[in-house]
């Protein structure tokens, strides 16, 4: 009667994932492309961002990378249209296109239930609207949950409710602020698995804040860093997915950006290197 | 699938739990009547102290009836009609007077919560206002309205008023801003976003005033009735004062504490229910 939990648990997650992108592969297999340029933002004296060029491909997962404070929020919430830049201008093709953000934390209506937070903000009939949710809850794996009120859930879960409302959307630029921050190892990393089969299969266009070296060369085909509001490293991931974090390439590029965040040369043991040296 | 619900653990539990026999149930359900019992204990103390006291003599019935006076009066009352008509009167002036100034109150509150414009428009009057203790209005409110019904509902009015806007107000003012940021990049704006995220968020304001002003209502319809009325609870208690009727006069005090429960009841389910989505109002919660 029972049945591995797991592996059911992903053969309907995949089932379900064919069956709703199947139905709109023709409309938006790919997502949008952004441009930035010389991009600019100042909150009172402080500047935050100076002078940002990026480049991002249709259908490309880029993360940016970078210590708290260092402006990849701003940036993120620039591409949101959040905020507005001071100089500068980010330009989008095509220009008609759907950004959906994902926040650290969930931001779930605490009063509507599961299924009436995913369907937020659809401009479509109730009934259609709640079936379109309904099909986004399947990806996620949490159709059942449906009918419950948010505060029942775990961390976990929540954030996947969200990511089921931003994808009831189907946009075509997601942006995640450090979604699964919050959440544990285990949890953040099946989270991982997750958005990353739903963006290879949806083809949209993805930025992922975060500051997590490992998380980020996971998932991205880019890593960028950001240092004092500028680009300091726009490093292409040429690895194969699904990938390993034992693998030795994986290995190799994590230390080199790690490196390059604590500024520390890419060579000698850092044993020998600040904060480790010895007095 | 049928067959499997035969054994499942909990039946086994279940018959289990009848087994030890009868001493213990009887004892688990003095257990369970004594738990509900305990709040009544000391009202029916105090009960039995005061029918012992009047029957000796030691209080006059000028000063305090005996219980089973107040009992025969209430019934008495009840049996001529009149008990259901001051009744009927009073809680429709609670209910008009509360729905006038609970009405003003959440739709000032809900402008002055929304935009910053009205707020500096009428927000400081309104506080200014707000000081003036309604019941020190009364002989102005006579000298406006006279003393029929329209002073009485104004007196309510104006004081359940306060507490439905200022608690409006700042239910609004402490919606997550982070849930309105969220709506406004899933495209909600305007009338959707109003009903689906700064209401609901503000509910829990709304009816924390809601609960304070309907313990206002009843303070107010005493003295507003009290005020030269021909009708209502307080005119029949004032009423029976003048010819010592004091168990009638105990029947009113005792009516308006049970319409007082009422309402602070129906306020109780209201927000069970609309509140239902919140963590202390579910299941096992408070």
């Amino acid at each position: 009667m029972k049945i591995n939990p797991n592996q059911s648990g992903q053969n309907k997650t995949l089932r379900f994932a064919q069956n709703l992108f199947q139905n709109v592969s023709a409309i938006d297999q790919n997502g949008v492309g952004a441009g930035l340029n010389k991009i600019k933002k100042s909150f009172g004296a402080r500047q935050v961002l100076k002078g940002i060029d990026l480049q991002i491909q249709p259908g490309e997962f880029v993360a940016v990378i970078g210590r708290s404070g260092c402006g990849k929020s701003t940036l993120l919430r620039l591409l949101a249209g959040l905020e507005s830049t001071d100089t500068g201008k980010i330009t989008f093709t095509p220009e008609q296109h759907d950004t959906r953000v994902m926040f650290q934390e969930a931001r779930l209506l605490p009063w509507k239930t599961v299924l009436d937070n995913v369907a937020l903000g659809l401009k479509l009939p109730g009934k259609e609207a709640k079936q379109i949710a309904r099909q986004a809850l399947q990806l996620v794996d949490l159709e059942d949950r449906a009918a419950e009120w948010p505060a029942v859930l775990s961390g976990g879960q929540r954030q996947r409710v969200a990511l089921a409302r931003a994808l009831a959307h189907r946009p075509d630029l997601l942006l995640l602020d450090e979604p699964l921050g919050a959440l544990d190892a285990l949890t953040r990393m099946e989270m991982q698995n997750l958005i990353e089969s739903i963006w290879q299969q949806h083809g949209f266009t993805a930025v992922l804040v975060t500051h997590d070296v490992q998380e980020a060369i996971t998932l991205a085909d880019r890593v960028v860093l950001i240092e004092d509001g500028q680009i300091v490293l726009n490093e292409k991931i040429n690895l194969p997915r699904p990938r390993a974090r034992s693998d030795v390439a994986f290995a190799q590029l994590e230390e080199h950006i790690l490196r390059r965040i604590l500024n520390q040369p890419d060579f000698g043991s850092s044993f020998n290197q600040w904060p480790f040296k010895s007095a | 699938m049928l067959e499997l619900t035969h054994d499942i653990p909990g039946e086994a539990l279940r018959k289990n739990r009848h087994a030890p026999g009868l001493l213990s149930s009887v004892l688990t359900i003095l257990g369970r009547f004594a738990g509900h019992a305990t709040p009544w204990i000391i009202p029916i103390f105090l009960l039995l102290i005061w029918q012992i006291s009047s029957q000796v003599g030691w209080l006059s019935s000028r000063i305090l009836p005996e219980p089973v006076a107040v009992v025969r009066a209430f019934w008495a009352l009840l049996i001529s009609g009149e008990l259901l008509m001051h009744s009927q009167i009073s809680l429709w002036r609670a209910s008009i007077g509360f729905a006038l100034g609970g009405g003003l109150g959440l739709s000032l509150g809900l402008i002055a919560g929304t935009s910053r414009h009205a707020e500096s428009l009428f927000d400081s009057t309104l506080q200014m206002i707000r000081n003036i203790p309604p019941l020190a209005l009364i002989p102005m409110v006579i000298l406006w309205f006279g003393i029929d019904e329209s002073a009485k509902l104004f007196l309510i009015s104006s004081g359940v008023f306060f507490p439905v806007y200022l608690n409006t107000f700042h239910g609004i003012r402490s919606v997550d801003p982070a849930l309105i940021e969220m709506a406004r990049t899933y495209g909600l704006a305007g009338w959707p976003l109003y009903r689906d995220v700064i209401f609901p968020g503000a509910l829990p304001g709304i009816l924390v005033g809601v609960r304070f002003a309907l313990g206002l209502v009843w303070v107010l319809l005493i003295v507003a009735e009290t005020i030269s009325a021909q009708s209502g609870i307080g005119y029949m208690t004032m009423n029976a004062r003048e010819f010592m009727q004091t168990d009638v006069v105990m029947v009113g005090v005792l009516l308006y504490a049970a319409l007082g429960k009422l309402a602070d009841s129906v306020s109780r389910l209201l927000e069970r229910y609309l509140l239902r989505w919140h963590v202390n109002y579910q299941r096992g919660g408070a």
